[in-house]
């Protein structure tokens, strides 16, 4: 698999109201929280954000509130998958759960400068970026979380114990 | 070597003798919560399962309290999910509108927390519980939907990171402004991915509702959870209340902690942390003059008895500023009917405060007091990002009752000294 998109850049910090406030989170269906994703952020992104595009930011990002509308309006957004140099962890477990694309480089963050194109290999551990010629490293997900994603998510994986529990 | 509290818990709930912090666990927990935000689409992945039923229906809280009641129609639909399933699954701990509270404030107060106990909470202030020396920690609506099939979560074992708190607090100072200070000195990702232990002799002096203060801004350090040892408060706290047993469980002498970090407490001033961040936190002597359009008392942080008791004592025969609104949002119907019971609601009216009903409201720009464009609040809330009591002009300033108070009064941030 291959994760190639244009990068949008965000800073430190970024929380989860600014990714989806929470006057937009009296619904959960992901179309209409795509609408507003990062609006507080940037209120131009939703309507600048293309499908496949990448977001980049810097550390912490997702943190505050624990609300999986943060995860689910990006992906719904079309957003292929997003770098940062380190992730809060209830925004970190979601993502994962609901399989969201993230990648932990701080390189790559420093690196990546609004507009370029990059390439995300998952199975290499490496991030091109197309428009520098440059590449970086990002922290391989543990085992046992890989086997959530590959199972496709969290539901799948405990739909397949809880299967094989009743057998 | 020995295990810190955190450990020992995730430990024993794991069924293993012992856990190192970067240990990926299984563990059964005591409590599962979701609320109205969170729970309709936990409910929506746990149907997806296909099961009947959910683990244990003694387990599972539901508590719509965010945009409750119901302040739109999108709102009463997502609160009817609850309650359906509630209903189907005939659960005991969903609290309607009237007998329910701010969910971080009920569970304790219902006895649905105690000491030893794992929580899990589709919300990420479920670690205010540790302060009755539990490990709770939030997680997101999927996580919960697998917990409520299976009874089980998974959790990485964190690092812990020690506080030690000495010395006698100022007059004034209560947990909200310890715990604003540590997250100013520590930043809002000194914690990240690790266990808070708050210690200390100051702690002692703390209240369990001091405590629960604490505990709850937790994450707003990025920690997984935050926990204070158990004395004889925390057992005088669930005495007559805990629906379950429980099991003390302390950290060894010899534990190892990821860092140590002591505060002079006597020092600590009365905080306020400035927008957008709850790591801006400064001393309000040192501020200047800054204006206010709002003042909000409430949520899961600082909307128990002793919060409005202090409230109170400033406001007691004063006006609230011509120029600003105070709401008081008591956190819970309990602790609703115990202010009403000693005359601090009389004390508000009288003041020139609105008394809301139980909800979150506010805090997370839902309803009962947003702001317009370019104002200003100060509250006693957790976070003060961008756009989150209303407009993304708008601005919140966080601060313990007594600023809170004493603010409303002034029509500009101050000190309790100030109006006294």
């Amino acid at each position: 698999m291959r994760i190639r998109g244009r990068c949008h850049i965000f800073g430190n910090d970024v929380d989860t109201d600014a990714i989806i406030p929470a006057r937009y989170l009296n619904t959960f269906d992901p179309k209409e929280l795509a609408r507003h994703v990062m609006e507080d952020a940037d209120p131009a992104f939703p309507s600048r954000v293309q499908p496949g595009d990448i977001i980049v930011a810097g550390k912490n990002f997702g943190c505050g509130s624990s609300r999986e509308h943060a995860p689910l309006a990006i992906k719904a957004a079309g957003i292929g998958a997003v770098i940062a140099s380190s992730f809060a962890r209830i925004f970190y477990r979601n993502a994962i759960n609901i399989g969201l694309p993230i990648f932990e480089s701080p390189e790559a963050a420093q690196g990546i400068s609004p507009g370029d194109e990059v390439e995300i290999r998952p199975e290499e551990g490496i991030i091109y970026n197309l428009t520098k010629g440059e590449s970086y490293k990002f922290t391989p997900v543990p085992p046992f979380m890989q086997e959530i994603i590959d199972a496709g998510g969290l539901l799948s994986y405990v739909a397949k114990k809880v299967k094989g529990e009743h057998v | 070597m020995g295990m810190t509290m955190t450990e020992k818990i995730l430990a024993h709930h794991a069924g293993l003798s012992r856990v190192e912090p970067g240990q990926l666990i299984n563990a059964r927990i005591d409590m599962a919560l979701a609320n109205d935000i969170t729970g309709p689409l936990a409910i929506e992945e746990f149907r997806k399962l296909g099961l009947k039923k959910v683990f244990d229906r003694e387990r599972i809280a539901l508590v719509p309290d965010h945009f409750t009641p119901a302040k739109d129609i999108k709102s009463a639909e997502q609160v009817k999910i609850l309650r359906e399933f509630a209903r189907e699954q005939d659960l005991p701990y969903y609290f309607e509108i009237g007998r329910m509270g701010v969910e971080h404030c009920l569970l304790p107060e219902e006895g649905l927390v105690g000491p030893g106990d794992l929580v899990i909470g589709a919300d990420s202030h479920t670690c205010t519980y540790g302060a009755l020396g539990a490990f709770a920690t939030g997680v997101g609506s999927t996580d919960l939907a697998a917990a409520m099939a299976t009874g089980e979560c998974w959790f990485k074992v964190p690092s812990t990171l020690l506080l030690r708190y000495r010395g006698q607090l100022q007059p004034w100072v209560g947990g909200k402004d310890l715990i604003l200070y540590t997250i100013g000195l520590i930043g809002v990702d000194g914690a990240r991915y690790m266990a808070m232990e708050f210690t200390g002799e100051t702690l002692g002096q703390l209240s369990m509702d001091g405590r629960f203060t604490m505990a709850n801004m937790a994450i707003e350090a990025g920690a997984k959870n935050g926990i204070f040892p158990v004395d004889q408060k925390t057992l005088e706290y669930i005495s007559g209340r805990l629906k379950r047993s429980y099991r003390v469980f302390a950290s060894d002498p010899d534990a190892r902690y990821a860092q140590i970090i002591d505060i002079d407490a006597s020092r600590v001033e009365p905080q306020v942390a400035f927008p957008y961040s709850p790591g801006n936190a400064r001393s309000v002597r040192e501020i200047g003059e800054i204006k206010i359009d709002q003042v909000v008392i409430g949520s899961c942080t600082n909307g128990r008895i002793e919060d409005l008791r202090i409230a109170a004592q400033i406001l007691r025969g004063k006006r609230v500023h011509r120029e600003v609104r105070l709401i008081i949002i008591p956190c819970s119907q309990k602790v609703y009917a115990q202010a009403l019971k000693e005359g601090l609601l009389e004390i508000f009216l009288e003041a020139g405060a609105a008394v809301s009903t139980p909800t979150c409201g506010p805090c997370l720009g839902g309803h009962m007091g947003i702001l317009a464009r370019g104002e200003r609040a100060v509250a006693t809330t957790n976070r003060n990002f961008v756009g989150r009591m209303g407009h993304p002009e708008s601005e919140v300033y966080l601060a313990g009752p007594a600023v809170a108070a004493a603010s409303a009064i002034k029509g500009r941030i101050a000190t309790p000294e100030e109006v006294l």
